[in-house]
């Protein structure tokens, strides 16, 4: 107990000596932080530049340089550096030469703000304490299912006692009173009866052929057909996190679906434009069935693929594919062009793909098959507005049919050569 | 006894033609060479190349038709190179705004924001800070081009998914956005 106070004490001692040393807002200099210096900069990680916690107390201790030096430092640096100063040169050229932007616009307020930020105590992780609440509902609701089955069962067991007991009871009276109960007549078993109807056995084979052509029928039209394949890729996507709760556009990963037939496996140095500074996921984004440990160690799976080294800060060039597995693949006799359906058609991705941003582990959710490509091309209007190349030809379908508006299938979408050739 | 035996092994065979589906593998096909391309398809493995796949980068030294290479560096002086000296493309009537939204809006808009005020989707969960407003930098069409060609600190290179006519209706767009907000 006293060595617990005495720990608070301290710690309380220790944020307000920091704050009074600092003379500055951390809570406004976190904001001010954020908008201007986190694109490069992290507290307790390297990043463009330098981790700065602690960065006016250590550079005091290491250097002997100042807060003015600072204040010089971030309002122009490419000043400093020209101005030959020891320090500004070698923090210069230790991050290749990258030149920071200035700020002249933030003032000494704005700086101390700041300054006290980068000097708050690192926040030790609070452990999560793990709903308790939800979990025993849910058991609760099965605990009273079955609760409820249980009575339900043995309500049913006294039921069946109760009635043998009392046809027990009945007959004993029968027979005290001397009464016959009559033994049924014995009749040819059903199944000997059902051998002799030679009409209902001919009925019966022709139900069982019928029937179990149906089921051949059902297994033959299924096979190579890939509805529901859900392969195990070698890092794990999450499309829901992605595209759904990041709203990230279909088209930023899949560009080439605008402009080729395919629409491309994003390569690495696309996932790098935003994992270079996310290492690792938010504890938000962590669910029951995975955790934040799981998930950060499939970012790691993509610096190890991609060569990005974290603590540095680099590439190492030493690169290694990612052998995704095709999960959409039409059969090479079919042809299919994603920039004549994305761009020309303006279908949104999911038509086909499902509701592929609340996918957890990505599956193919259309058959494609050709009755399904067929129903859509018979189904689907062309979209004629604002198409001013094409007004002649289409004001000419408009008329041979005599529609407001004609579908893909009028426009020739049914023609066996436009995608078997 | 025997019946029972018949039974058994119809019931086998039935388990095991269900039993092969399964979602974490593909279905059986009926031709597998009529389903499978002879010819290479994109991103395939083939042992035809060293690195054991089928994409290949274009030889050194050789550029695909139709493109013009970038001849400023990757590097600050770069930078301001083409800040001072790189005009636009385009001229007034191949500017193509309704484009540069659509384009803008997929690939910058994330992080930039629709408006460019640096409040796009990803800034505004936390996952992404410090991304600064179009309005509190000096930024011309050719500091703009060179940065989506490049990228800049922590934002990658744009080069790879969008084309030359593309990052030029994109950087008009930037200036655009940047224009209205300083008004």
């Amino acid at each position: 107990m006293s060595l617990n106070f005495f720990r608070l004490s301290l710690m309380f001692l220790l944020v307000f000596s920091t704050s009074l040393s600092a003379q500055g807002d951390a809570a406004a200099g976190k904001s001010l932080f954020n908008a201007n210096c986190a694109a490069c900069h992290k507290l307790d990680k390297k990043m463009t530049g330098p981790a700065l916690r602690n960065v006016e107390a250590r550079l005091a201790e290491t250097e002997g340089l100042d807060r003015e030096w600072l204040y010089k430092w971030i309002r122009n640096s490419a000043g400093l550096i020209k101005s030959g100063d020891a320090y500004a040169n070698k923090i210069y050229k230790e991050y290749n030469g990258v030149a920071m932007t200035a700020y002249p616009q933030l003032s000494n307020t704005d700086l101390d703000n700041i300054l006290a930020y980068t000097a708050e105590v690192k926040a030790t992780p609070v452990p999560v304490p793990v709903p308790v609440g939800a979990q025993s509902v849910s058991n609760g609701g099965d605990f009273n299912n079955s609760l409820i089955l249980g009575a339900l069962a043995l309500l049913f067991g006294l039921l069946a006692v109760a009635l043998v007991v009392v046809n027990k009871t009945l007959r004993r009276f029968a027979n005290e009173k001397g009464l016959e109960i009559k033994e049924e007549v014995k009749r040819p078993s059903l199944w000997k009866a059902f051998a002799q109807n030679q009409f209902l056995i001919i009925l019966t084979v022709i139900f069982l052929l019928l029937s179990s052509a149906y089921f051949v029928y059902g297994y033959l039209s299924q096979i190579g057909v890939n509805q529901g394949y859900e392969p195990v890729q070698p890092i794990h996507y999450s499309h829901r996190i992605h595209a759904g709760d990041n709203g990230i556009d279909c088209k930023y990963c899949h560009s080439s679906a605008r402009v080729s037939k395919h629409s491309g496996i994003p390569s690495l140095n696309i996932c790098m434009n935003c994992h270079k500074s996310i290492s690792e996921v938010a504890e938000t984004t962590a669910t029951p069935e995975y955790s934040k440990e799981f998930y950060d160690g499939e970012i790691k799976k993509l610096y190890e693929a991609v060569g990005w080294d974290d603590a540095e800060q680099k590439y190492t060039g030493d690169t290694k594919p990612v052998k995704w597995v095709r999960i959409h693949n039409l059969p090479d006799f079919a042809y299919f062009n994603h920039s004549q359906h994305v761009v020309v058609g303006g279908i949104e991705c999911q038509t086909c793909h499902g509701p592929v941003e609340e996918m957890e582990i990505m599956s193919q959710h259309s058959p494609l098959t050709m009755g399904w490509c067929i129903n859509c091309h018979r189904e689907t209007n062309v979209k004629v507005k604002d198409n001013n190349y094409y007004t002649k030809i289409h004001e000419q379908l408009k008329k041979k049919y005599g529609v407001e508006n004609f579908t893909i299938a009028q426009m020739g979408g049914l023609e066996c050569g436009k995608c078997h050739y | 006894m025997k019946n029972l035996k018949h039974i058994t092994i119809v019931l086998l065979i039935l388990v095991s033609l269900v039993s092969c589906q399964k979602n974490s593998r593909p279905n059986y096909e009926f031709m597998p060479n009529m389903y499978k391309s002879v010819g290479y398809e994109a991103y395939q493995e083939s042992d035809a190349f060293a690195n054991g796949v089928e994409s290949q980068l274009p030889a050194l030294g050789t550029i695909p038709r139709g493109y013009t290479p970038f001849d400023i560096d990757n590097t600050n002086e770069g930078y301001e190179l083409a800040k001072t000296t790189l005009v636009s493309k385009l001229d007034s009537l191949s500017i193509d705004t309704a484009r540069g939204k659509e384009l803008y809006n997929i690939y910058c808009g994330i992080c930039h924001g629709n408006k460019g005020k640096g409040l796009g989707k990803l800034v505004k969960r936390e996952k992404i800070l410090g991304v600064p407003s179009y309005a509190d930098r000096d930024l011309t069409i050719g500091s703009t081009y060179h940065t989506i060609y490049y990228g800049k600190n922590a934002m990658g290179s744009y080069a790879n998914l969008i084309n030359e006519e593309e990052r030029w209706q994109v950087a008009e767009y930037v200036l655009k956005l940047r224009s209205d907000l300083k008004k």
